[in-house]
């Protein structure tokens, strides 16, 4: 089958560094005594707990129950006893801890009683709310909730269906493992995805570095009663990029700003179709998934290892090596650095990535920016980094976004090919940082603002309101003490009209203090409240970085 | 440190040491039909600049050795260099190349900061201020009686004792001077290119000059250290503005491929005007860099003050690089089709 294929722009080719990985079978990872599973996995909300200290749990019990729409539920990885539920350090680039539920698990994995559903006769809002209850969301690396991306919405449809086998970072190769060795399951994933967004054209995309993959997922796909055509696409970094596959398949670009199924397309990862064929045909939610664990080991694999498993239990399994540099959580281009290896797989860890000085040599010192437009030639985004790098490092972040800064996806092919070495993303960030930082505050001085004028404009109101009523007052008094002079209950009802002058000024007082309490403070959705939050984080760390200058005084060279 | 973890192995200095690279085989030519003197230029030029640039990154509070490591020093001091006559005093290749260094360079801010090619603004001041030094050009071998030798050429060059005889047996008119001084007698065009300077296109041994340039702006293209926008761009200006003039006069223009195979067009095309700090950066916006610096390089041959205009053309669109980037900005995945607003 040849489809005309389309190449998008800029894009590099790092070495691979595959095979090290699909050489070895998948290993399940053992059962660890303790797991830590945070509540904030995917994007949205974080689930809220749904089970308290010193409770039983099974496997797949549900601990925390989606909140919102955009978010999606959290589930017991074995059984076991829950033993806290506090702040743990989780794998994120900010470093800091989150709220974790652990669990000491009891060795038996027992499981909570699980049913396959039938999700033909079901109605498509509650297949999807039980998609949610069953913990789904986005294994390629965003952990967008799937419920809310199998939602093909009251007007839209998405008549195109990717999915997304693409896998271009180095060194990860969960899904190349997943597709070799499940494609049926894959495929039976897709079939579900295909019922809910009414697709008509079903493409799997795979980067023709893995072979092995294509055929079995080719063969996989010609056994079924619907057409799925399984692509090999040209293996050039980031291919695999949702918005690069939708590219290089059907020579459409999703409008800057805007989602692709705006355009009909929607895109889910290889182990996303796989973990809604378990959950639907199994009944069973996301509690384990594939990682890779690869690098400065002695024996890189593919292991099939619970959610909240702590990440050194699975380098010990790889075998550990003395002289290692560091772990990054995904590949070399888009990874993060684990702060402690205590962190747990959560459901984005898709690789574990061991760095030592030869695979990884230090990166040398930046110099200044000769202006030579690699980065431009590199960005997949079709952006000007070297003039967002400029704008960032001068702190003109009104430039920066006039330039399009928001549509950098950070896949660092701008640092990669960069000959002075600057690390060009990191620059971007700040700028992002910094501009959302600035945002916010400015809404809440826009809003601090509002309430002054409010405030001031209600004392008025008040000032005048009380002085109008002492007017009518006081004439209503003269009027009665003319008609009446010498009645003997004025007193009594005076005190009384004091009385209740008085009850009215304390809940005025009381209306206004709740008026001055902050009350929804944010109209934001979770998905920016989330953004707000991770960039919050980073940016301390950020801004070090990017403050420091570039040229540092001599050191011995 | 944040992502990503890997890098390609380019550098600063491979770039440069490639630009370097590409400008032996010119120089291989040069000395090959005009005599070893431009050796002589070209080291006194690269000791300059090392010593200026040392001294000014140790001034400035700059680690010395990475961004003496950088070679863009060595570049300027080449590129200035064989832009000046062979046979130039040592003091103007000195005062040039430290006017690159210093000036155009470092109190600018340094590499990546330059808004005016250095090179070339030591260029334009030794014009300016030397203009008789800088007819200092030695003939071709094939047309003068008196070939230098190394120890010759640096005597000349040091101002030691040279007969004035054999400095004038040396010494000639360039062909873009002869061309002018021709037409300035009220001379043709075919009577001035009957003057034996001239060669098939450009000038005996200039055209080879100018095609070994080529040989070695085509090796830098070849391995996408330059882009093809701007030399063809700048060579398609020069073409087209001496095409046009020459149609409606050839009497009094000269032919376009005589302007077009001149070495300074060629050195000005592929490794001046590619200059990344001080050329524009967009695609389209480095089609505009070279067309004008093309037209603006005829323009000054034709009607200004001197024989030759490229160092003057491309620095006066260096001066409009910010304004061309910012009205050539190209669209972005997905975006609409205007560009950012100025």
């Amino acid at each position: 089958m040849s489809r005309e294929l389309f190449k998008f722009k800029g894009g590099v080719h790092p070495p691979e560094h595959k095979t090290e990985s699909t050489s070895r079978p998948i290993h399940a990872a053992p059962l660890p005594k303790k797991l830590v599973i945070p509540l904030r996995q995917h994007i949205g909300n974080p689930a809220k707990p749904v089970v308290e200290i010193g409770e039983r749990v099974l496997k797949g019990q549900m601990i925390a129950a989606a909140d919102g729409y955009i978010s999606t539920a959290i589930h017991a990885s074995s059984s076991g006893t829950v033993v806290a539920i506090d702040l743990q350090p989780v794998p994120h680039i900010s470093g800091l801890p989150d709220l974790c539920i652990t669990i000491e698990t009891d060795g038996r994995d027992e499981w909570v009683a699980h049913a396959p559903l039938d999700y033909q006769a079901m109605e498509p809002s509650q297949l999807r709310m039980q998609l949610r209850d069953l913990g789904l969301a986005g294994l390629g690396g965003a952990v967008f909730p799937s419920a809310v991306k199998l939602d093909p919405g009251a007007s839209r449809d998405c008549p195109t269906l990717i999915i997304n086998g693409g896998e271009c970072e180095p060194w990860i190769t969960c899904d190349d493992m997943l597709m070799r060795h499940h494609a049926d399951e894959i495929l039976q994933g897709v079939a579900i995805m295909r019922h809910l967004l009414g697709s008509t054209d079903i493409l799997v995309g795979i980067e023709d570095n893995k072979p092995e993959a294509l055929d079995s997922m080719r063969s996989a796909a010609a056994k079924l009663d619907f057409a799925v055509e399984v692509v090999a696409v040209p293996a050039r970094y980031p291919g695999g990029g949702a918005k690069q596959m939708i590219e290089t398949l059907t020579g459409k670009q999703v409008p800057s700003g805007k989602l692709s199924t705006d355009i009909g397309i929607q895109v889910f990862n290889v182990g996303t179709s796989y973990a809604l064929a378990r959950a639907i045909h199994h009944g069973e939610p996301l509690i384990s998934r594939l990682v890779t664990v690869t690098g400065h080991v002695l024996r890189p694999q593919n292991f099939e290892v619970l959610i909240g498993t702590p990440m050194h239990t699975l380098i010990t399994l790889a075998g550990d090596r003395d002289g290692t540099t560091g772990v990054l959580m995904g590949g070399p281009m888009m990874g993060v650095p684990m702060p402690d290896l205590d962190v747990p797989v959560v459901k984005a860890t898709n690789c574990i990535l061991v760095k030592s000085k030869e695979l990884f040599p230090p990166l040398p010192k930046a110099l200044p920016c000769i202006r030579c437009t690699r980065c431009a030639d590199a960005c997949p985004a079709e952006l000007q980094p070297q003039e967002l790098f400029r704008f960032a490092k001068a702190g003109d972040f009104g430039r920066a976004q006039e330039y399009h800064l928001f549509d950098c996806i950070e896949c660092g092919c701008c640092s990669y090919v960069c000959p002075s070495h600057i690390p060009l993303v990191d620059f971007y960030r700040y700028a992002k940082s910094e501009i959302w930082a600035r945002e916010k505050d400015k809404r809440a001085a826009d809003l601090a603002r509002e309430r002054h004028e409010f405030r001031q404009f209600r004392q008025e109101r008040e000032k005048k309101e009380k002085a109008e009523k002492l007017a009518a007052k006081a004439q209503t008094k003269r009027a009665e003490l003319a008609a009446v002079p010498a009645a003997e209950g004025a007193a009594v009802s005076d005190a009384d009209a004091k009385k209740a002058l008085i009850a009215a000024a304390l809940a005025r007082a009381q209306a206004k203090k709740s008026d001055a309490a902050p009350k929804n403070v944010d109209q934001l959705t979770p998905v920016q409240l989330h953004q707000i939050e991770e960039i919050e984080a980073r940016r301390t760390k950020i801004r070090e970085l990017a403050r420091k200058p570039l040229e540092p005084e001599e050191k011995n060279p | 440190m944040p992502s990503p973890f890997i890098l390609d192995r380019s550098s600063v200095t491979q770039v440069m040491a490639w630009v370097l690279a590409a400008l032996l085989p010119g120089i291989a030519t040069y000395v090959w039909l005009f005599g070893p003197g431009i050796l002589v230029t070209l080291s006194l030029a690269t000791a300059t600049a090392l010593a200026a640039e040392a001294a000014m990154l140790k001034t400035r509070g700059y680690p010395v050795k990475p961004f003496l490591a950088d070679l863009s020093a060595i570049v300027t001091a080449w590129l200035l260099a064989l832009s000046l006559p062979s046979l130039a005093p040592w003091w103007l290749i000195v005062t040039g190349t430290l006017f690159a260094i210093v000036v155009a360079k470092h109190l600018y801010g340094g590499l990546g900061q330059n808004i005016f090619n250095p090179a070339m603004v030591g260029y334009a001041v030794l014009i300016v201020s030397f203009p008789v030094q800088m007819t200092h050009w030695a003939g071709p071998n094939e047309l003068t009686s008196v070939h230098l030798t190394l120890a010759q050429s640096a005597t000349v060059i040091f101002g030691g004792d040279v007969p004035r005889a054999t400095l004038d047996a040396v010494t000639m008119a360039t062909p873009l001077d002869a061309l002018r001084t021709g037409l300035l007698q009220q001379l043709t065009v075919d009577e001035v290119m009957t003057h034996p300077i001239f060669g098939h296109y450009g000038g005996v041994g200039f055209e080879w000059l100018a095609g070994a340039f080529l040989l070695g702006g085509l090796l830098l293209w070849a391995l996408r250290i330059i882009s093809w926008q701007v030399p063809l761009a700048f060579l398609a200006g020069i073409w087209l503005t001496a095409g046009f003039l020459n149609f409606f006069d050839a009497g009094r223009f000269g032919p376009p491929w005589f302007h077009l195979f001149a070495p300074s067009v060629m050195l000005g095309a592929f490794f001046i005007a590619t200059d990344p700090v001080s050329g524009a950066t967009t695609p389209r916006g480095k089609l505009v860099f070279g067309l004008g610096a093309g037209f603006l390089t005829m323009a000054i041959r034709t009607w200004g003050g001197f024989p030759d205009g490229v160092a003057f053309a491309i620095l006066l669109m260096n001066l409009c690089v910010p304004l061309i980037d910012q009205y050539t900005q190209p669209r972005i995945y997905g975006g609409a089709d205007k560009e950012p607003r100025a």
